[in-house]
Parts: C-alpha cells; sequence; structure tokens
C-alpha cells in the first residue's frame, strides 16, 4: 500500500512536472524573457500615446507598470516568473474601464507583438489567457 | 408557436434597446471598440456572419456602451446564374442586430437565360448569451437568436410565370428563425459556428416557401470553421442544408471555402468559391462559382 502510495506520488509528481514543461509553451513561443522584454517596452509608450485609455495612466509609475506587466505575461504564459503586483480588481476598480478601453488596450498589444514579428497564432495564445481579465479590469 | 415567436423576439429587442438607451450618455457617437472581424462579415441574407450562414455575432464595431452600423454589396457569379445581394445593418449596444437586405437571382445563360426573381429581407437577431472573444476560459459559445422575414418580388423572363407560387410555392412570403452558437477559440485561432434554422423557404425564398412536397418548418444546420490567419485575414468553409419543398427543384445544400480581409474597421472584402448546386429541374447543371463581397461601415 506504501509502494503504491509512493507510486502514485512520483507518477503525480512526474505528471505535473511534464505539464509544467509542456505549459511553458507559449512562453517559450514568446520569445522568453528577452521576447516578453521587448513587446511590454513597445506595449507601454502605446498605452501612453492612446487618445483611448491615456487617461487611466496619468500618475502611473510607468517602469512599475513595465515591471508588473512583464512579470504577468511571464505568469500568464507559463513562465518562470511570479507576479508580485496587486490584483487586476484592486488596481481596475476606480477607473471605470469599459469594454471598449479594454480592447483598445488589447490592439495596442496586438500592434506591440506585430512590430517584434510575434506569430500571429502565439498572439491569440496569449490573448486567450489575458481575454477573460476583462471580468476584473472592465468596471463600467 | 412559431408565428407568435417573432413578436416576443421584436418585444424583446426593443427592451434591450430602451436598457441600451437608458445607461449610456456616450452612445450618441459609435465608439469602434469591437476588436477587429469580430461583427464578421454580411452574409448572403444581410445578417452579420460568415458568408451563407448568420453567426450570433453582432454586426459592426459598437461595444456595448456603443453601436455600429454598415453598408454592403455582394455578387455571386455560377455558370449559369448572378446572385446579388446588397442592403444595411446596425449592431446596437452588441446586442441587437437590424438588417435589411435585398436579393436578386438572375439567369445569365443555360436554360434559365433571363429569369429574374428576388426578395427582400428584414433581419433582427437578439444576442442571448455569452461572449465569444471575451469569454476565453469558458466553454460557453456566444449565443443568438434571429428572425428573417422575406418577402418574394416576384418572377420574370420565365414564360407566363410572374409569381413564385406559378412555380408550385405555397407561399411568396415566410420567416425564418435561428439558433446561432459562435465560440472564437483564441487559443486554437480558430471561430466555430453552428446555426439551427427553421425555415420553408426554397432556395432561400427566392423561390418562394413551401411547395407540393412540403409547407411545414423544418430544422436545418448550417455550420462555419474558420481560422484566424492574422488579425486582419480570416478564412474557412462553410455549409448550409436546404429544404426541398418544391416539385421543380430537387435543391442541394450550399457549400463554400472564403476567405476574408478586414485592412481596417471600415471596410471587409470576403472572397469566396460557393456550391449551389443545381437550381430547379429545368437546369440540371450544378452550379458553383465565385462570391465576392464588400462590407463598408463602423
Amino acid at each position: 500500500m506504501k509502494t503504491l502510495r509512493t507510486l502514485l506520488a512520483i507518477f503525480l509528481a512526474a505528471g505535473s512536472l511534464q505539464a509544467r514543461a509542456a505549459d511553458d509553451s507559449l512562453y517559450t513561443a514568446l520569445g522568453g524573457s528577452a521576447g516578453i522584454r521587448r513587446v511590454v517596452a513597445d506595449l507601454v509608450p502605446a498605452l501612453q500615446a492612446d487618445t483611448r485609455i491615456s487617461a487611466s495612466f496619468d500618475g502611473v509609475d510607468m517602469e512599475r507598470l513595465t515591471v508588473k506587466l512583464e512579470e504577468q505575461f511571464c505568469v500568464v504564459s507559463g513562465g518562470p516568473c511570479r507576479y508580485s503586483g496587486k490584483d487586476m480588481k484592486t488596481i481596475h476598480e476606480d477607473l471605470k474601464v469599459n469594454r471598449a478601453q479594454f480592447n483598445a488596450l488589447v490592439e495596442d498589444l496586438q500592434a506591440a507583438m506585430r512590430k517584434n514579428d510575434v506569430p500571429s497564432r502565439t498572439q491569440n495564445r496569449l490573448l486567450a489567457r489575458l481575454a477573460p481579465m476583462h471580468r476584473e479590469v472592465v468596471t463600467k | 408557436m412559431i408565428s407568435a415567436f417573432p413578436r416576443r423576439l421584436l418585444s424583446g429587442a426593443i427592451l434591450a434597446l430602451s436598457c441600451g438607451a437608458a445607461t449610456a450618455a456616450d452612445f450618441a457617437r459609435p465608439d469602434l471598440g469591437k476588436l477587429l472581424a469580430t461583427g464578421g462579415v454580411s452574409q448572403v441574407e444581410g445578417a452579420g456572419g460568415g458568408g451563407l450562414t448568420p453567426w450570433a455575432l453582432i454586426t459592426g464595431y459598437g461595444s456595448r456602451d456603443s453601436y455600429g452600423g454598415n453598408v454592403h454589396t455582394t455578387a455571386i457569379r455560377t455558370q449559369d446564374h448572378a446572385l446579388y445581394t446588397h442592403g444595411f445593418a446596425m449592431g446596437l449596444a452588441d446586442r441587437v442586430e437590424v438588417s435589411i437586405a435585398r436579393q436578386s437571382l438572375h439567369g445569365d445563360g443555360g436554360p434559365l437565360d433571363g429569369l429574374r426573381t428576388g426578395q427582400d429581407i428584414i433581419g433582427i437577431k437578439l444576442k442571448l448569451a455569452g461572449d465569444a472573444v471575451l469569454e476565453q476560459d469558458s466553454l460557453l459559445p456566444q449565443i443568438a437568436v434571429g428572425v428573417m422575414g422575406k418577402r418574394n418580388t416576384g418572377v420574370s423572363g420565365l414564360g407566363a410565370v410572374g409569381n413564385v407560387k406559378q412555380l408550385g410555392a405555397a407561399s411568396d412570403h415566410g420567416v425564418d428563425v435561428y439558433l446561432s452558437a459562435t465560440k472564437i477559440l483564441l487559443d486554437h485561432s480558430l471561430l466555430l459556428n453552428a446555426t439551427l434554422r427553421a425555415t420553408r423557404a426554397n432556395q432561400m425564398g427566392l423561390l418562394g416557401f413551401g411547395g407540393e412536397r412540403g409547407n411545414h418548418y423544418q430544422p436545418m444546420l448550417e455550420a462555419s470553421v474558420a481560422y484566424l490567419f492574422s488579425p486582419t485575414v480570416v478564412a474557412g468553409v462553410e455549409y448550409r442544408m436546404k429544404p426541398r419543398n418544391l416539385a421543380v427543384d430537387n435543391e442541394k445544400n450550399y457549400y463554400d471555402a472564403f476567405i476574408a480581409w478586414f485592412p481596417s474597421k471600415h471596410l471587409s472584402v470576403t472572397a469566396a468559391w460557393v456550391v449551389l448546386g443545381d437550381i430547379t429541374v429545368l437546369n440540371p447543371t450544378r452550379q458553383k462559382g465565385v462570391y465576392l463581397s464588400l462590407q463598408a461601415g463602423y
């Protein structure tokens, strides 16, 4: 019985290792931390320049935002990172972001990825993981 | 039951509209707030969808806080026929869609040379649940119900025939009711749609409604599968089942393979290869050819 349990534990551990290994495929496809850094470096100024949403970034520490976005994209794509920022709900609570503004950010992200030659399929995979955040981000 | 349905849908649509109007002060101008291509293109009966079948997506680029609208023109050219559709459509609060379209079918060569028939179509679609784009962690598709009220505009160029009833149709007008489910699986860059339509229409209504072989509503399945090649290019295949009500027409199912290009939120171009099958026993040639559609709007 004990052997069985040990075997099961090993099996599960191996399974989760394999799952994690398989799961970082998006992180790898994005070009790892360097790839994500390039995308975010293009994204952040684009957000500030986008008149549809720039007001949301008034008074925001853009260097900090850059780091948090890198962490977040790393985590959601299965990379070896930890997100150290506040949760999405707290951040966006008072910003009155509507659907159109959420999609504006998506478009800026698409443009930043395109600029960095991220294939469309990979772009969509990242968007698939970010899209459900509309529930915490869109408050209006 | 079917006849009571459109009225209920209409009151639902009006309710949805009045709710939208009450909440939004900035409803006054279009916001182009939806992502590129997520309003679909204009299907052959004027509704937001693919080429042949309506989708659950609401046409245009207005988010739930706004509205969108567009005009379209479509031409299908097969060996012996040309089918033209043009019309306009509006999407309100990303919830309700209203469309108006006129179709005309021409015989151009073959045994039906000189034939003219057509129909006017008014469509209303109401989104019931889900969001095809944003709810990526849920398998629930976007679901919409729609109706299309159709009236045949008459027949000419076919001897003494001036009305589809003379071809055996039970009526020159009818109502289609459909339920569509559309899901964009971003993780796989796929768009899937299934539509179930209750209809009596012969060749979509171009040859009237009902006939000697049947004059009751039948459920017809329509399906689309598309791949998102890029944010601006979508391509896929479609299938549309059809009833066979007329003695003079062994009506066939429709198929197409399409590619749609969205250079901006103001313009889309769709090209397809379409198979319509033989149209009436008078011309046994399986009609197939090209489909080209332009949509302009916001």
